[in-house]
């Protein structure tokens, strides 16, 4: 796994090699952007699943387990250890007895309960119910047919016994902010809002919307010696052309690149030296909706792919930002299959497949898109005259990235384009498209194949986690086969990293969100 | 005085009325929700369950009907809703971005006077001259170059080329933060006014009141400041009233690009994210402003203009 991050980071190893092989500096600032959009939703870290305010909440929050960067998996967090029995349903973790609030109180096995019990408060619509409800008795909580989650037994203050409905890793469920643990009864409070408390290395210290938040070093984080940095200020910065100039002008630590900076940076040699770059878990793709006559056919989808010069618009028009895909799991999944290979630029063979599946002449088709760059309308645009080439006429719907995802949600389209997490965990990307799950949940192509049923079951089942990896493995090769979409690509997420600012992590999962404990401000930055 | 003080508070009732049922109305029927808005960068779908939940929490399935009675009955005791994104009141959010906010337009409607009327009377003086010609150029070219561009060109030369001021951001509020947006914001208003007088005072200039002055052998300089200058005024006057108003819209652009945390970049969260209460709070606010810097104008058309009466 880490082999993979480090041949597919480039100049970002050399910047994260030289940053290892240096002794952290304490003291200075860190100055992050948040580049998604819009200001931060809430302060109140549950209510949220945006990726903007992960951001902030890295160095605010923690949860039970925390994503690893290097092993490009979730690891331990608030726990030191974990026990899990035979039939690998009970999971009793060894909690840190050295965690401490914000608020200076330390953390126990009760503020895990309390935290996770809000959670899956069925009067409220917390996002992170979706990771909780693995726990058992923890839907009757949210139906409200108890009180108390039963899967969370206490055992003393520091073990915490956790029962789960499936056999699977809770580590992948567990590690994002959504579950972020609060001390029990502050964070039903609405001074909460305020002034919210939590185990992360920084501490708040103020929040103006639409602009930036400030914290500042936690004395009392559990990790020795960590955090290095005495503040961590994000700022709020969605204008890519405000971020250069700011980024250039020395003022932000942090900037992430789109297609047409990243060009700009890797020709300008004072700034080459600052990109950092990372395979993203986000598949780039064309959906394709079976209720749609011609799109119920393998042969016209598998057409689709072949009728595409999917490498040209990459190279051109992405900029080369993005990684060619093969399938649905992206190259830092740890069940990519090397193996597979892209459906190659062959007209004359998409010409055949939709001869054989009774299209000579082509058919016409609707395609939504929202406006982004990477995955949005000028990529549909750049694919329309390929298509045509094979008789397939296209009719553009554009609509707004806010309304894409219910677009998709609802079975409103007959193609359409978007960026879909498929990470970190496999075995939940795929089951995206096992029949069972409904289009309204994630499986916008109302997939439905016996086979794969079977493999994501069987991966489901095992105890082995050889085979598991090799079902899944099998499971995405007949998804490619089948080709419920358009594999467009994976992304590249490219950062740009201020030369004083040491320990950035390749973090496959989202780049921008870092832990920020392990990052340090060498005395060269501006900002004291 | 007081009774069209009162009259003109009163008219803006109607107009009020007519802008919260217009936004409602376009609210309810464009596409998307907040629900969508959460999970449109792609890291997950949302959990069906909590889809149905945060539905009845916010009431989105609530009829039209219901819901705007609801948003109503509460606006009439001074309630603005609850923010779907963060939870908190509308109004509370509002009144943290307001300061920001006015202080951006006070200033940019600052720099706008005191640069633009002065431009435009002295372009009139002389018209076809080489300060005319070279102000009305800066004129038409600040009206119609886009904030957006106007902004980083600034940015590019204040920040990044002299390092005279930060590119970006709130800061403590200081004025050194200030100076780029207000500047950006104020530019457009600022021709607008050069133009404005400028057309203002060479139509005065030519007016039988002006000619008899001078014929009188009064000096040139009293001739514009007791006649010239204040039957211009209520024509700029007029301008300034609706620039002032239209600038608390056009402060989106402006509050986006540089990071500033007023009620301008709010907007454009909100209606980004479908946070409809706040959509209707901040445009509610923006109406208001807009109505009441009006009105306060049409009063002032009196204290400059004796002739102007109001029964």
């Amino acid at each position: 796994m880490l082999n993979k991050i480090l041949v597919a980071a480039g100049l970002g190893l050399a910047l994260t090699a030289t940053a290892v092989a240096q002794t952290p500096r304490t003291g200075g600032t860190i100055r992050f952007t948040a580049p998604y959009g819009s200001s931060f939703s809430s302060m109140d870290i549950h209510t949220t699943q945006r990726a903007q305010d992960e951001i902030f909440g890295k160095g605010l929050f923690r949860s039970l387990y925390n994503w690893d960067s290097a092993k490009g998996e979730p690891v331990l967090e608030l726990a030191k250890e974990v026990t899990v029995s035979d039939e690998g349903l009970v999971h009793t973790f060894k909690l840190r007895d050295d965690a401490y609030f914000h608020n200076g109180r330390k953390m126990t096995a009760d503020d895990i309960i309390w935290s996770y019990n809000r959670i899956m408060d069925g009067s409220k619509a917390f996002p992170g119910a979706r990771f909780v409800r693995l726990i058992k008795g923890a839907a009757e909580v949210e139906k409200g047919q108890a009180k108390d989650i039963s899967g969370l037994k206490k055992i003393d203050d520091f073990t915490l016994q956790m029962t789960l409905t499936e056999k699977v890793n809770p580590a992948y469920y567990f590690f994002t902010a959504t579950t972020s643990i609060y001390p029990a009864d502050e964070g039903g409070k609405d001074s909460f809002l305020q002034k919210p408390i939590g185990l992360g290395p920084f501490k708040f210290v103020e929040h103006v919307p639409g602009s930036r938040i400030v914290l500042e070093k936690w004395e009392k984080f559990y990790k020795p010696g960590k955090p290095y940095a005495d503040k961590f200020i994000v700022s709020v910065m969605s204008e890519a052309a405000a971020r250069d100039v700011a980024f250039r002008n020395k003022e932000i630590d942090t900037s992430v690149l789109g297609p047409a900076q990243y060009v700009a940076y890797q020709a300008d040699p004072n700034l080459k030296g600052t990109i950092v770059e990372v395979p993203e878990v986000f598949t780039r793709h064309m959906g394709m909706n079976p209720s749609f006559k011609p799109f119920s056919d393998k042969r016209v989808r598998q057409a689709i792919n072949y009728a595409i010069d999917t490498q040209l618009i990459i190279d051109k028009l992405v900029k080369g930002k993005a990684y060619r895909a093969t399938s649905w799991l992206p190259i830092t999944s740890p069940v990519y299959d090397k193996a597979l290979k892209p459906y190659p630029f062959d007209p004359a063979k998409a010409k055949q497949l939709l001869t054989e599946a009774g299209y000579p002449n082509g058919f016409e088709f609707e395609w939504t898109a929202s406006n982004n760059e990477s995955w949005g309308l000028p990529i549909v645009e750049a694919v329309i005259p390929m298509l045509d080439r094979v008789g397939i006429k296209v009719k553009v719907k554009q609509i707004e990235t806010a309304v894409l995802a219910e677009t998709a949600r609802k079975g409103e389209f007959q193609a359409y384009m978007y960026s879909m997490a498929t990470g970190p965990d496999p075995q939940a990307s795929l089951k995206c498209f096992h029949s069972a799950t409904p289009q309204s949940a994630c499986n916008y192509n109302s997939f439905k194949n016996a086979e794969f049923d079977k493999l994501l079951d069987e991966a489901g089942q095992t105890g082995d986690s050889a085979k598991r990896d090799e079902l899944l493995k099998k499971a995405n090769a007949l998804l490619f086969e089948e080709a419920p979409v358009w594999f467009f690509n994976y992304n590249k997420a490219v950062m740009a990293v201020q030369p004083w600012l040491k320990g950035i992590q390749l973090n496959a999962t989202e780049l921008t969100h870092q832990n920020v404990e392990d990052i340090w401000v060498e005395a060269s930055s501006p900002a004291k | 005085m007081l009774a069209f003080a009162s009259r003109r508070i009163l008219q803006t009732v109607p107009t009020v009325l007519a802008v919260v049922l217009l936004i409602f109305v376009l609210f309810s029927v464009i596409p998307g929700s907040i629900i969508s808005s959460l999970s449109d960068d792609g890291r997950g779908p949302m959990d069906v369950q909590v889809v149905e939940r945060m539905k009845k929490e916010l009431g989105l399935d609530d009829p039209v009907h219901v819901r705007f009675t609801g948003y109503i009955s509460r606006l009439a005791v001074g309630d603005l809703g609850t923010s779907f994104r963060t939870r908190e009141p509308v109004g509370s959010m509002i009144a943290k971005r307001m300061w920001p906010t006015l202080q951006l337009i006070f200033t940019a409607m600052f720099l706008a006077i005191v640069f633009g009327i002065p431009l435009g009377f002295v372009a009139a003086l002389k018209p076809g001259g080489l300060v005319d010609m070279a102000s009305m150029v800066g004129a038409v070219s600040g009206l119609s170059m886009p904030k957006f561009w106007l902004g980083l060109l600034l940015m590019y030369l204040f920040a990044l080329t002299l390092g005279w001021l930060p590119s970006f951001g709130y800061g403590d509020g200081s004025l050194k933060y200030l100076i780029l947006p207000a500047v950006t914001l104020g530019v457009s208003p600022m021709a607008l006014l050069a133009r404005t007088t400028r057309a203002a005072v060479l139509e005065i200039m030519t007016a039988d009141f002006v000619r008899t002055a001078r014929s009188k052998g009064m000096s040139e300089l009293r001739v514009v400041k007791w006649h010239v200058m204040r039957n211009a005024l209520v024509l700029i006057l007029t301008t300034i009233g609706l620039q002032f108003g239209a600038l608390m819209g056009q402060a989106v652009v402006v509050e986006k690009l540089f990071s500033w945390p007023g009620v301008g970049s709010l907007l454009v969260d909100s209606v980004l994210q479908r946070d409809i209460p706040a959509v209707q709070g901040s445009i509610l606010v923006a109406v208001l402003f807009f109505l009441i810097i009006n009105t306060l104008v049409d009063l002032l058309y009196v204290v400059i203009d004796p002739r102007i009466k109001y029964a």
